[in-house]
């Protein structure tokens, strides 16, 4: 895993529970340029506890000037999001990966529907800069509950493709209306909650699109849960999993080498055989299929959790 | 660093030669006495000073030569060369990362001059002087991947990733071990893949598929493949099979020890930033097995290999009717001392 360290230069509220932090390199160099939809993981370590979130980058692709990110505060979350927005400020130092594309625009499309719900908006900033600079035609829907809450709207230009609905003044976005009549070739691509991806899949589907024009992206932090204990097969040793920890963090904290990269249960790096499982896989995945999932044979340490009294890892 | 640049040639009377010290940095593929199909893969650049492993792109003492035989090739077949229209992106990655690289590595050779998107290369082996503007095709003679690897030795794919898949959708392949370019362009990994006999069933492909979706930005690797070349030609495509194929049949006892090349590819891995392609470099490097047995170990190590390896794969190295005379030709070299790990000389 190649790392960087930058320090912060820039944090703006964007909205109440939405704040954009600017990164650099301490001595001014250049960082690597990426492709729209690439995201950095971000090292947050608080005490003996090293959490590590991916956020999408928000800024310029072809800027090699800085990286930016926006990143929602989730009260509920395990603590990933409310230190970023407490604990880290202007001139701190942060650890961040080199960026990673989980969710990169197929360039071969006659056009890109962009669909975002919310936070979901993310990815899209620095795609649709590379769509311009490719001057490729696109048009981008941004959902939003109301305008206050619509942390986008700061860092989206004013253009005719463009387009906002904000469902508290009744601009509800209109699926069908969206994606019915578009020229062959088209690639749509989604990124927010799990409704919105599957409502454009079902659109998409009603209206033949080939799946291979689908594209979505659902990653999310970990989600916190009750405490667990896995067992590791080769060594018999036991590792606890904290309420605020996920267990691929547990894991790290251990000692216990593992390969990862989204930590978002999209890139199936972490997929981790079961040995012996007596209680129930929690799959918060966007990776194992359901047969896998019911199978109980896999887990995706970065994202799943366990209920039960003895869950062994193939470590 | 510098160094003189062969004058010879890849075809007709083949005055292709490795200069004594070419030999001695050679690419030798095995480290252990046998062989049989692996994931060997490592990072790079990096290796010891002065091997090919050294930097980026391997610069050496067949440049000029290696660039004039492409030149020919593309001249007699232009789809050597083929880019789909959503490559032409990481086309410009591809540019970029070689210019880059061999303007730090070779500042005696090539430098690159950039002020935003203007653009001064200089490449002094081959005398070229250009300006141009990044990002912008109308400045440059060809496409941006055209333009660098008629000036950058060995092959070049550019994998573009969907659907959990890589697709080779461009590529510069006039030096390649008889697979076609024209007839794989648009396939994806398993498809172009498919003519490789027992790894599939080995699962050696869903390993190596899988690791390479995982190859980020700023994070390169490399690995050796091998087969055997009658006299020292790139051009081994299946488009001048008739041209080549022939010539199989004229290696005698007398004659293998000239004649007969071992073939090593130097293939790395490159995730190209604006794009998320994957750049797949294929460098060849040819050395006769006479040249080869200069180095004690290499001599005793690649008769034991080739007289052990399994048939199958003799046979789609395509060397099998060959195999007796090269072994036998091999065996004064044998004397049956161990050999040391790994693939440098003593």
């Amino acid at each position: 895993m190649n790392k960087l360290t930058l320090e912060v230069t820039e944090t703006q509220q964007l909205s109440p529970l939405v704040k954009r932090f600017r990164f650099e390199h301490p001595d001014g160099s250049a960082l690597p340029l990426f492709s729209g939809g690439a995201h950095i993981t971000v090292e947050m370590p608080e005490g003996e506890l090293i959490r590590r979130n991916s956020y999408s980058l928000v800024s310029d692709p072809y800027d090699g000037s800085g990286y930016e990110i926006a990143v929602r505060r989730e009260d509920t979350g395990r603590g990933g999001s409310r230190y970023m927005h407490e604990k880290v400020s202007e001139g701190d130092l942060i650890t961040v990966s080199a960026p990673k594309n989980l969710f990169q625009l197929d360039l071969r499309a006659k056009k890109h529907i962009l669909i975002a719900g919310g936070i979901g908006i993310t990815p899209f900033l620095s795609q649709l800069r590379q769509l311009d600079l490719a001057q490729a035609p696109f048009e981008l829907h941004y959902a939003a509950r109301s305008r206050k809450e619509a942390a986008g709207l700061a860092m989206l230009p004013e253009a005719a493709h463009i387009h906002i609905h904000i469902s508290e003044e009744g601009k509800r976005m209109d699926l069908g209306e969206i994606l019915d009549g578009q020229p062959l070739g088209t690639h749509v691509y989604t990124c927010g909650p799990d409704g919105l991806i599957k409502a454009v899949a079902d659109q998409a589907a009603r209206l033949n699109w080939p799946t291979s024009s689908v594209h979505s992206e659902a990653f999310t932090a970990p989600p916190p849960g009750e405490p667990f204990e896995v067992t590791i097969a080769s060594t018999g040793q036991k590792v606890r999993v904290k309420a605020d920890q996920s267990l691929l963090e547990a894991l790290e904290a251990a000692g216990i080498e593992i390969d990862y990269s989204c930590r978002g249960g999209a890139c199936g790096r972490c997929e981790t055989s079961v040995t012996s499982c007596e209680g129930r896989i929690l799959h918060h995945d966007h990776w194992l299929s359901d047969d896998e999932r019911a199978e109980q044979t896999k887990i995706m340490p970065c994202m799943s959790r366990f209920k039960g009294t003895r869950l062994e890892l193939d470590l | 660093m510098t160094f003189q640049f062969n004058e010879e040639t890849f075809r007709g009377d083949y005055t292709y030669f490795n200069s004594p010290a070419a030999v001695q940095r050679f690419p030798f593929p095995f480290d252990q006495d046998s062989y049989m199909y692996s994931v060997n893969i490592e990072r790079h650049p990096g290796g010891p000073k002065g091997s090919p492993f050294e930097f980026a792109f391997d610069v050496d003492e067949h440049y000029v030569s290696e660039m004039k035989d492409r030149e020919i090739t593309l001249a007699e077949d232009p789809m050597r060369c083929q880019s789909l229209p959503h490559m032409e992106l990481a086309g410009w990655d591809l540019l970029e990362l070689i210019m880059v690289s061999k303007a730090r590595d070779y500042p005696d050779l090539f430098t690159l001059t950039r002020d935003g998107n203007q653009w001064h290369w200089i490449n002094k082996p081959l005398g070229i002087d250009k300006k141009f503007t990044f990002l912008d095709p109308t400045t440059l003679p060809c496409g941006p991947m055209e333009y660098i690897t008629r000036q950058a030795q060995g092959d070049f794919a550019l994998l573009h990733e969907r659907e959990g898949n890589l697709w080779l959708d461009a590529g510069m392949i006039t030096s390649q071990a008889d697979w076609s370019l024209d007839f794989d362009v648009g396939m994806n990994f398993f498809e172009w893949h498919a003519p490789v006999p027992k790894a599939r069933k080995m699962g050696v492909f869903d390993k190596a598929l899988k690791f390479l979706l995982a190859v980020d930005q700023e994070q390169s690797y490399r690995r050796l493949n091998w087969t055997m070349t009658v006299n020292p030609r790139l051009d081994t495509s299946p488009e001048n099979y008739h041209k080549w194929g022939p010539e199989k049949r004229t290696i005698t006892p007398e004659n293998v020890g000239a004649k007969q090349f071992l073939r090593v590819e130097l293939q790395t891995f490159w995730r190209l930033p604006r794009s998320n392609a994957l750049a797949f470099p294929i460098r060849c490097y040819l050395c006769s097995l006479q040249d080869l047995a200069t180095v004690p170990k290499w001599g005793r190590r690649l008769h034991r290999v080739l007289r052990d390896i399994d048939p199958d794969l003799a046979d789609y190295k395509g060397f099998a009717v060959n195999q007796e005379t090269i072994v036998s030709y091999l065996s004064q070299f044998d004397d049956g001392a161990p050999t040391s790990a790994g693939i440098f000389p003593d």
